[in-house]
């Protein structure tokens, strides 16, 4: 009987622990050495478009990983009854709809956020990192692993937008969240001292020149070479 | 495991309907508090023409809304200044739920003109300054603010702009405060009561304290400055008749659309 026999190996199995070793990598991997953005250079539209400040680069972030987590949970549940022919377009058709519900989210409870973010966030459907965990993770793993993986994937992206960002708005708009701290600086020299913003840095170009920066840091670091 | 056409085309059909479900769904239950929060962002840029910014913040959404009802009175005009109160099939026109965006695509004779009159508190013949709304092209996308004038329909109140995509940290920058306020105390018609509007000078860095027909212009932001400009011309030349009638106060009169 080919169900017992399914059985008897499902109690001989160990479960693994909630957090064991393999499942924490799922997580740390994609934050440094496995990074989506500096490592595997993905998603770099939207880590250029959304980055110059920080209160909606959180917002985004959020989203990212609300998107992700979701969508490689639903593949993953749907993963065994996907027909591979449309597989694609499956997943598409499943981020899309997420995109649009936090969209619609986001229209209801943060009007102003949505005026300033919709089109970024409607282009989180072209994002390569979704649609990457999607076809190389969630479809050949369980529910759970797919969580994790998401998650590190979309916690890899959203330290590396939000470290971009807070350069970006320190050095051009001369505040971190909103909160000017260049006028305080100035401030503590008296009236004569002070600091110029950046217009560079308002621009792409400056985005550009951070996360190269930051690639440049971090590849020294860890010894990265490209093959 | 290489699955059966009908499989796949069922699979589909299932998918695509509890997806379209889901989203029908959610645009059913969150569909009247988006309509809130557009509404009461509309609200907050009418009353920032004539609000200072930070005045404004401080406001929480119920209160800006209640403000807003004690203290803004509207209608809507057409182009020759009539009072317009209901459409053709009859239904009355609320001035707070005309899209400028789409009345511009008509002709300018077919638009209709909303006009939000700022009044004393409880006394709405007490004006203290009256917004018009404004819409024209940007560099890349649409333009549009009010305009609040005060009771001589001449002076500048005060100013807000928006924008869809124009430039940040150039063309953007006309949501500045800063940009905004160099509109305040200008004025939109000369001596002899010809319509000059108020002209965005190219450049940046100049005073223009003296002179009542032109402000600072955006470093490195020509074209959006100039789509400003155009946009102030043009719309505020459409409310002449109404602000000429306003001014010798004679009735505006109601006209009827046929």
């Amino acid at each position: 009987m080919s169900t017992e026999t399914a059985q008897v190996e499902e109690v001989k199995k160990p479960t693994e622990a909630l957090l064991s070793k393999r499942r924490k990598k799922l997580v740390s991997d994609p934050l440094v050495d496995d990074n989506p953005i500096t490592i595997q250079v993905l998603g770099i539209c939207s880590a250029l478009a959304v980055t110059t400040q920080m209160q909606p680069t959180l917002v985004m972030a959020i989203s990212v990983i609300f998107v992700i987590v979701m969508a490689n949970l639903t593949i993953s549940l749907l993963r065994n009854t996907i027909p591979s022919r449309v597989r694609i377009i499956v997943q598409l058709a499943v981020v899309a709809t997420l995109v649009t519900l936090v969209n619609e989210v986001l229209k209801a409870f943060a009007y102003d956020m949505y005026k300033e973010l919709s089109v970024f966030v409607g282009l989180i459907i072209t994002n390569c990192i979704v649609m990457g965990r999607l076809e190389a993770f969630a479809l050949g793993n369980k529910p759970y692993d797919a969580i994790l993986d998401g998650f590190g994937s979309a916690l890899g992206y959203s330290w590396i937008i939000l470290a971009v960002a807070f350069f970006r708005e320190l050095l051009g708009s001369g505040s971190v969240f909103g909160v000017q701290v260049y006028d305080g600086i100035s401030g503590l020299f008296g009236g004569e001292f002070s600091l110029a913003t950046n217009g560079l840095m308002v621009s792409p170009v400056g985005a550009f020149i951070i996360l190269g920066l930051i690639i440049w840091v971090q590849r020294t670091k860890t010894g990265y070479v490209e093959h | 495991m290489q699955q059966s056409n009908g499989y796949i085309i069922t699979f589909s059909i299932i998918l695509t309907v509890v997806l379209g479900l889901l989203l029908s769904g959610t645009s059913q239950v969150l569909g009247p508090i988006q309509k809130k929060a557009e509404d009461l962002d509309n609200k907050k840029q009418i009353l920032g023409a004539v609000m200072a910014p930070e005045e404004l913040k401080a406001l929480k959404p119920e209160e800006v809304l209640a403000y807003y009802e004690s203290r803004i009175a509207s209608k809507v005009v057409d182009i020759e200044g009539k009072e317009v109160e209901q459409d053709t099939e009859g239904n009355p026109i609320v001035a707070e739920t005309v899209n400028v965006g789409k009345n511009y695509k008509k002709a300018p004779a077919d638009r209709l003109y909303p006009v939000f009159i700022y009044h004393e508190e409880g006394n709405e013949d007490a004006a203290i300054s009256y917004i018009l709304p404004v819409y024209g092209a940007g560099l890349w996308d649409e333009i549009w603010g009010y305009v609040a004038l005060q009771t001589d329909l001449n002076t500048i109140e005060g100013v807000t702009f928006s924008h869809k995509g124009e430039t940040p940290g150039l063309g953007a920058r006309i949501t500045e405060n800063g940009v905004q306020a160099r509109y305040q105390g200008k004025k939109i018609f000369d001596d002899n009561g010809e319509l000059q509007a108020v002209i965005m000078q190219k450049g940046e860095g100049k005073d223009y304290d003296g002179e009542e027909h032109k402000v600072d212009g955006l470093s490195g932001a020509t074209i959006t400055a100039n789509g400003v400009n155009d946009m102030l011309k043009n719309y505020i030349g459409h409310y002449k008749p109404y602000l000429e009638k306003r001014k010798s106060g004679s009735s505006t009169g109601v006209a009827v659309l046929n």
